[in-house]
């Protein structure tokens, strides 16, 4: 059994003597003697660290996790520089709390003020929060958001946001009592603008994705200019990744952008953590939600950085906060950092156009397939697009995987009734040997 | 230590540099796949590093800040124990592991999450748990959405209030306005114990839960805990349990059997996964056979030897967040609960609970105190006949800074006058808690002896104390490039 | 010593009519409470409120604090000079206004000697 309390039992029972007690039992003289465990814990016994190490390795053993992936569906596999883990576990900042001791925590202060600037300068936006929990928990708070700001409570959203942040924004929907209103899609897989002026009377605004769920890249510039025309805000949810070739938010007039930053230096991880950002302009600074960090400067003069604009947060404001976050995903905030700042304005563009070539050879050779056709053929899309095939989607899969592929997601995994497509990812892991490979296989399973 | 500021990265940016590298590009590249009214203007404008400047960026930020691997760390209700290494090591290992990979593609992800269920469970005294929630405030709301599903299924609508005590912390109130609850706050009793008869006077037909956290905000266990939640029980409610002080209990008393329906655990603080500057954490969520229907989906359900997720659960509350929850947060709590088994979980709880009572004891003639008891795994003092020489509990904190110490939570809970709340945890050793008790008592000395010098200090950190006002009334969130 | 002009609340605001129209601000002691003001977040002209609403936040860097209309009816004015610099507040609490509203008094109010009572305790 592996402990990790220093003190030896002698000096535990020393402790108690100098506190007046005899046994670790008398700390607990307040608990009702009825209401206490009368047996030990029915636990399996501590184990030693190459114990635990073996029993993790079995379970790791029970996944795959050594094929070549063409899936993304809000979970991308894309290359981690080694400085990202590396910088990230020094200690002093990988084992801190919340910097509430600002002269002690000027480290983490400062690293969280570059990722508002970085993001910033990505999104093209004024401001960003200290990060939230993904992609799903951005889009709720931001849906909240546009209820406090404009004092309504109805929002719109794309049918071609990601189904987990649709699943999520109909929770807190619910519970908070917002009318959740959808906007269907048109036949190439954008959302129908032409439906928004109606659907939006009474709005506060609308959250809208591009890339979208199904990879297509939407007409962002329409979308906001529809949401302003019924006095709506625009919360655009972007793939961070794809803003180094496509429009900034900034470009369009978006009021929010936000979205799921685990493109930038975070590992699949079975699906978390990742990184929520929300971003805004000047004007609705006090409507994002969590922590911020503003510079200020000590009184010496020295410039130094602190959390601000805390009075809207739960600590103070307690029931009339417009969020409960308190802790949020920090330590991936400090990753996409490193991330960003090794990629530099160069880097970006290139991983970026890298997705972007690597997936669209990807899609013609498939869509050279005799059984096989994208299904927004006529849309642009950045590294994700929907193939429709003649056969059962899951089925396909199967094929796929027993010559050692993952392939696109079969949309039925969130749309039963959407038995024939598949949804595939490259990005500039996907070697260009590798997507002969797939095709090579998918026309095998097609034939 | 000569006090400056540290250059932004973005001050440091040379044009041309660059710290990454691609493979090249291996298909032909095509021209115009993006229409220009897709594309955008110009390159995003991120600093242009070498990768020697990164390292040397972040090595010096690091540098500049404090961590629970530093020393010591007595930041009460946060539990900052001592983060195992193992559990990094292994809590990486499904780093590869797509959260829509194919079900037959998951199996050891998957048996991990039971296995962390069923021990949760056996700790807290449920009957299920959920691991969805990434934090503890996302866990209240979550639970308190259950209690809210609950009451609506069997047609008990009206049931929209949430009583809290004012000793609560900020989230619990927060997560229940964001629940679409009203919140119906009862003063304490002194000793931040629940006031039976507030309690009391409190319920009614449209209350429909009530948040304790037990050991209280003031780290003491209240008595009187089995009239509380049948109290809340005989009014028709339900008993969410706040499972921040989770860390003084553990083999003890189990707050499923103190008469709590649902509760959450913070993984970041009881299970040790470490806090990374400010999460992520996890925040699973238990509860009561009742409740199970209406917890997230996917739930993991146990199918003879693995798990298996359930995705067919109509009453469920639906989602929380993406996919299954900060899965390799969850992968170190697990490795926690292996390492130490369920006597050494008991074995931690205790060793809180006795270094907390260490502090309290050697420090209660010093300081001025709250209530003179036996606490749980944090102690709060308060400056006592220190403010009669103008020296309060910032004061206080801040010079506990230039004696090499991170400060405790201060001015919480708000219902005892300049508190500091102290939770030293297990794995600090019996020299570290002289040597702060041996601090906090120079410290006292020095604010009777000389108190402008304290309101002076820190003196040893690279920067001295900021104007919040300034910062507040004028933000910079962000850098301007010149 | 608190003006004879105006009317007062138990929370700390002041009520002051004027040509039919009731200006609404904070007292001089709830500055002190508060310490260095750094947002006002004033209602929008044309909102309407009932007394006993809160209407308005004024927040210092650890506190936040609701501002309660005592007025039934609608915003015809705001401060918009707290907007660029809200340490007005700090500097002239009782000359400088939140928000005017016009309608009926019909909240429950304070005498100038009340509220000094009040506060004196």
């Amino acid at each position: 059994m592996k402990s990790y309390v220093p003190n030896t039992v002698h000096e535990r029972q020393e402790m108690l003597q100098s506190i007046g007690l005899k046994t670790m039992d008398d700390l607990y003289a307040d608990v009702p003697q009825t209401m206490k465990l009368s047996a030990p814990l029915q636990l399996p016994a501590g184990k030693s660290e190459q114990e635990v190490r073996r029993i993790f390795q079995s379970l790791l053993k029970n996944t795959c996790v050594s094929m070549p992936i063409f899936r993304g569906a809000g979970a991308y596999n894309h290359y981690i520089p080694s400085v990202v883990p590396q910088l990230a576990s020094r200690n002093e900042l990988y084992t801190a709390y919340t910097p509430y001791q600002t002269e002690m925590s000027q480290g983490m202060l400062q690293a969280i003020f570059e990722y508002q600037s970085l993001i910033c300068e990505l999104t093209g936006m004024d401001a960003a929060n200290a990060s939230v929990y993904d992609g799903a928990h951005a889009c709720s708070e931001t849906m909240v958001a546009m209820k406090f700001a404009k004092r309504k409570d109805k929002v719109l959203y794309s049918a071609a946001l990601h189904p987990d942040y649709i699943a999520t924004l109909k929770t807190y929907a619910r519970f908070l009592r917002i009318e959740l209103v959808e906007v269907p899609l048109l036949g190439d897989g954008r959302t129908d603008i032409g439906q928004i002026a109606a659907l939006g009377a009474d709005a506060a605004g609308m959250l809208a994705a591009s890339p979208n769920f199904y990879g297509v890249l939407e007409d962002m510039a329409g979308l906001s200019e529809a949401v302003h025309g019924f006095g709506g805000l625009f919360g655009a949810v972007v793939n961070p990744l794809s803003l180094g070739a496509v429009k900034r938010p900034s470009e369009y007039g978006a009021d929010f952008a936000l979205g799921d930053a685990q493109p930038l230096g975070m590992p699949l991880n079975f699906g978390g953590p990742y990184l929520g950002f929300v971003t805004t302009h000047t004007k609705l600074v006090r409507n994002l939600s969590g922590r911020i960090v503003g510079q200020t400067t000590d009184d010496e003069g020295n410039r130094v950085y602190c959390l601000t604009l805390s009075a809207r947060e739960q600590h103070i404001r307690r029931e009339k906060a417009s969020s409960n976050i308190c802790s949020n995903q920090c330590l991936c905030v400090l990753m996409s950092s490193i991330y960003m700042a090794t990629m530099g304005p160069a880097g970006m563009a290139e991983v970026a156009e890298q997705n972007l070539q690597k997936a669209h050879y990807l899609a013609q050779a498939i869509a050279a397939l005799p059984n096989a056709k994208l299904r927004y053929a006529d849309t642009p899309f950045f590294n994700e697009f929907v193939v429709d095939t003649g056969k059962n989607a899951a089925a396909v899969n199967e094929g796929l995987k027993q010559r050692g592929i993952m392939g696109g997601l079969p949309l039925s995994r969130f749309d039963a009734t959407d038995t024939k497509g598949m949804l595939w990812c490259a990005t500039e892991m996907n070697t260009r040997e590798e997507m002969d490979a797939a095709v090579a296989a998918l026309k095998e399973v097609l034939a | 230590m000569t006090r400056c500021a540290y250059p932004l990265m973005f001050e440091k940016s040379k044009p041309g540099r660059r710290a990454y590298d691609l493979p090249a590009l291996d298909v032909p590249a095509q021209k115009n796949l993006l229409p220009q009214a897709l594309r955008s203007a110009a390159n995003p404008n991120l600093p242009e590093l070498s990768e020697v400047d990164v390292v040397r960026h972040f090595v010096g930020l690091s540098r500049r800040n404090y961590g629970v691997d530093n020393g010591f760390y007595p930041l009460g209700s946060c539990t900052m124990k001592y983060n195992p290494k193992i559990d990094e090591e292994v809590g990486v290992l499904f780093a590869q592991l797509h959260p829509l990979a194919d079900a037959d593609c998951i199996g050891g992800a998957v048996d991990l999450m039971l296995h962390l269920q069923e021990a949760l469970c056996e700790v807290s005294g449920f009957d299920a748990f959920t691991l969805q929630p990434a934090a503890g405030a996302h866990g209240e709301y979550t639970g308190l959405t259950l209690i809210k599903a609950y009451h609506d299924h069997r047609g008990d609508t009206a049931r929209n209030v949430i009583i809290v005590p004012d000793a609560a912390h900020g989230t619990n109130p927060a997560s229940a306005a964001l629940a679409g609850f009203k919140i119906r706050e009862i003063l304490s009793a002194p000793d931040g114990g629940v006031d039976l008869d507030a309690l009391r006077a409190a319920m009614g037909p449209d209350v429909a839960g009530f948040m304790l956290t037990n050991p209280n905000t003031l780290g003491l266990f209240d008595k009187n805990i089995a009239q509380i939640t049948q109290i809340v029980h005989d009014g028709g409610g339900l008993c969410y349990y706040d499972g921040a002080n989770f860390n003084a209990i553990m083999g003890v008393v189990r707050p499923g059997d103190m008469g709590f329906d649902v509760m959450h655990i913070n993984l970041h603080k009881t299970f040790s996964t470490p806090h990374g500057g400010g999460g992520p954490g996890s925040g699973p969520v238990g509860c009561t056979k009742a409740l199970i229907p209406f917890l997230p989906t996917p739930q993991v359900v146990r199918e003879g030897e693995h798990g298996r997720l359930d995705y067919d659960r109509p009453l469920s509350v639906g989602k929380v967040k993406a996919f299954f929850g900060n899965f390799s947060i969850i992968a170190r709590a697990y490795a926690y609960i292996l390492s130490l088994g369920g006597e050494g979980l008991k074995e931690a709880s205790e060793n809180a609970v006795l270094n907390a009572n260490y502090i309290f004891h050697h420090l209660k003639g010093t300081y001025g105190i709250a209530h003179d008891r036996i606490c749980m795994h944090e102690c709060i003092l308060t400056p006592g006949e220190l403010e009669e020489y103008g020296v309060h509990t910032s004061d206080i904190a801040k010079a506990l800074i230039d004696f090499g110490y991170h400060p405790p939570t201060i001015y919480f809970p708000l219902i005892v006058h300049e508190a500091m709340m102290i939770e030293p945890c297990e794995s600090e050793s019996r020299e570290t808690l002289d040597a702060f008790i041996t601090a906090m008592k120079e410290i006292a000395a020095l604010a009777k002896a000389d108190p402008e010098r304290m309101h002076k200090m820190p003196l040893t950190t690279p920067v001295g104390r900021p104007d919040e006002v300034a910062a507040a009334r004028n933000p910079i969130v962000k850098y301007e490039w010149q | 010593m608190v003006p004879k002009d105006r009317k007062y609340t138990n929370n700390d605001e002041w009520i002051l009519e004027e040509n039919g129209q009731f200006k609404i601000g904070i007292t001089d002691y709830a500055q002190t409470a508060l310490g260095d003001i750094v947002f006002v977040d004033l209602p929008g002209i044309g909102d309407t409120f009932t007394a006993g609403q809160d209407f308005a936040v004024v927040e210092s860097v650890k506190a936040a604090a609701e501002i309660y209309t005592q007025v039934s009816g609608k915003v015809v004015a705001v401060n918009e000079a707290l907007d660029a610099d809200p340490a007005l507040l700090n500097q002239d609490a009782y000359n400088t206004f939140l928000a005017v509203l016009e309608g009926a008094l019909d909240g429950e109010v304070l005498t100038p000697e009340e509220y000094e009572a009040k506060i004196a305790e």
